[in-house]
């Protein structure tokens, strides 16, 4: 039998090197999580690391993406949806009574699937997040707002000329990228992104991957990818999800390599049943 | 281990194994008949080893290809990644083998006169030598033993020293009498081939414990050959 990590009780290997010297943003102490009748997230704990990419991987219905959603508090919306254990941002709980959620995800920020601006212009989009959270003082402090924002999501050059066209008419790309500036403008701590490439082509992929290495200097940033290369090639601590357990946490170049769980083996090589 | 879903995946890595099996039964027996043709002065043997080189260089390009082709295709991760690039450095030393006994059995022709006794006794042990490190390793990589590549590892030392002592008989010979020169310069070629072909063995049994252990091995190599310090001393 492994030891266990005192603070995560998971089983205590090597701890990654990524976490040498990185400050725990969020870490998570024996949650489950139930849909009902469904045991979807059994006894998790995890620590994710500020600075840098964490990446879910698992098969489908694993857990990933509600245990994504719990880090936000969207799992609250669902009906019939419980959770026992903590989830700590900074240490602490965001399921602490006098949490006000909004609040919560103005810090801990979100980017789906697909890819979903409002129907406003560009520059209403990102704007829309500083606005309801009253943080710009006046109108030139939001212009330079969104500006920044457009400018760190890499799409400002693309749309500086059409700051106040639709949203909705850019590319799927461009879409996505509007989506991670209209999550950025309100100054996250972390960024959540559910599968965040799998409605884009290639190049698309490699333009928020390129992204995404870059926010990862300022930012917490967990990721949710059915693509194992997409995991290899963007985040630096890689967590393998299985049938609601978390079953291995380690930096992504030995995951990728050299994977301790015969699981984990199994899933990034092609060979689960 | 488990198959891949896809099965095709599968029969590419089998196919590179299948090919490498191939490559080291050809490179076993090119490496025995090297070491006869030298020992039994048979030019017949030694022109058919130099001639058979060509499909080691052959196989190994390819091996080369064929995992180029699986990496592009399946973005081989793990085990598989480790098996692949295995594949390709194990090749490549085997292929190494394949010349180093070439260019053992080319000496064959500039050996005119028989070998001194003694001296054939010592290349034919580190000959068989030679040989068996070369069989266990490609047995060890076939049946993924650790413990036999290990053993492998381990036993270079004693070829070293084997070599290191024929290297000092050599000498002796030549400053004996110059007319020695001549052949004992073609063995000691031969057997420097033999501590090669033992390094390379050596190669082998350290890709055996990176595909399995996933971890390049610690320690440094037991190294024994000190001729690249050695003198003749004229008394």
């Amino acid at each position: 039998m492994d030891q266990l990590n005192p603070m995560t009780e998971t089983p205590m290997l090597t701890k990654p090197r990524i976490m040498a010297n990185r400050e725990v943003r969020i870490s998570a102490r024996k949650v489950d999580i139930y849909y009902g009748e469904k045991h979807a997230i059994k006894g998790l704990s995890v620590e994710i690391p500020d600075r840098a990419v964490s990446a879910f991987i698992g098969p489908s219905g694993c857990g990933k993406s509600t245990f994504l959603r719990a880090i936000n508090r969207m799992n609250d919306t669902i009906p019939g949806c419980r959770m026992t254990g903590e989830v700590l941002l900074d240490n602490k709980s965001i399921y602490a009574a006098d949490v006000d959620v909004v609040q919560l995800r103005s810090h801990v920020g979100m980017v789906f699937q697909k890819p979903n601006p409002f129907p406003k212009s560009i520059f209403e989009n990102v704007a829309y997040g500083p606005r309801i959270h009253g943080l710009a003082k006046n109108k030139t402090d939001l212009e330079e707002m969104v500006v920044a924002s457009l400018k760190k999501a890499g799409l400002f050059e693309e749309v500086k000329d059409r700051l106040h066209a639709s949203g909705t008419g850019l590319s799927g790309g461009q879409q996505q990228r509007l989506c991670i500036a209209r999550a950025i403008a309100v100054n996250p701590e972390v960024i959540l992104m559910d599968e965040p490439c799998s409605a884009l082509d290639p190049i698309a992929t490699a333009r928020i991957e390129e992204l995404i290495d870059e926010l990862r200097q300022n930012y917490c940033i967990i990721i949710v990818t059915h693509s194992m290369q997409q995991a290899a090639r963007v985040s630096q601590l890689t967590a393998f999800f299985h049938l609601g357990t978390l079953v291995e946490t380690g930096d992504t170049d030995e995951m990728f390599t050299n994977p301790r769980d015969k699981r984990t083996q199994d899933y990034i090589t092609g060979r689960f049943g | 281990m488990t198959d891949h879903i896809a099965k095709a995946y599968d029969s590419d890595i089998l196919t590179l194994k299948t090919m490498l099996a191939e490559m080291g039964g050809l490179a076993e027996e090119q490496l025995n008949n090297a070491i006869t043709a030298l020992s039994k002065r048979d030019v017949v043997l030694a022109d058919q080893v130099i001639s058979r080189d060509d499909k080691l260089d052959k196989l190994e390009r390819e091996i080369e290809e064929k995992a180029i082709l699986t990496i592009a295709k399946r973005q081989p991760v793990a085990l598989d990644l480790r098996e692949i690039m295995v594949a390709i450095r194990v090749s490549s030393d085997i292929e190494r083998i394949g010349d180093l006994a070439k260019n053992t059995a080319k000496r064959t022709h500039a050996i005119s006169e028989a070998l001194p006794r003694r001296l054939a006794t010592g290349l034919a042990r580190m000959g068989s030598m030679a040989q068996a490190q070369l069989k266990n390793v490609l047995d060890a990589y076939g049946l993924k033993d650790i413990d036999k590549a290990m053993q492998v590892w381990r036993a270079d030392e004693d070829l070293d020293s084997l070599y290191n002592s024929i290297f000092r008989e050599l000498l002796t010979y030549m400053m004996e009498d110059p007319r020695n020169i001549s052949l004992c310069t073609h063995l000691l070629f031969g057997a420097k081939n033999l501590e090669r072909i033992g390094d390379h063995t050596t190669n082998i049994a350290e890709n055996i414990h990176y595909l399995i252990h996933g971890k390049t091995i610690g320690e440094g190599r037991p190294k024994n050959d000190v001729t690249s310090m050695m003198t003749a001393e004229v008394k």
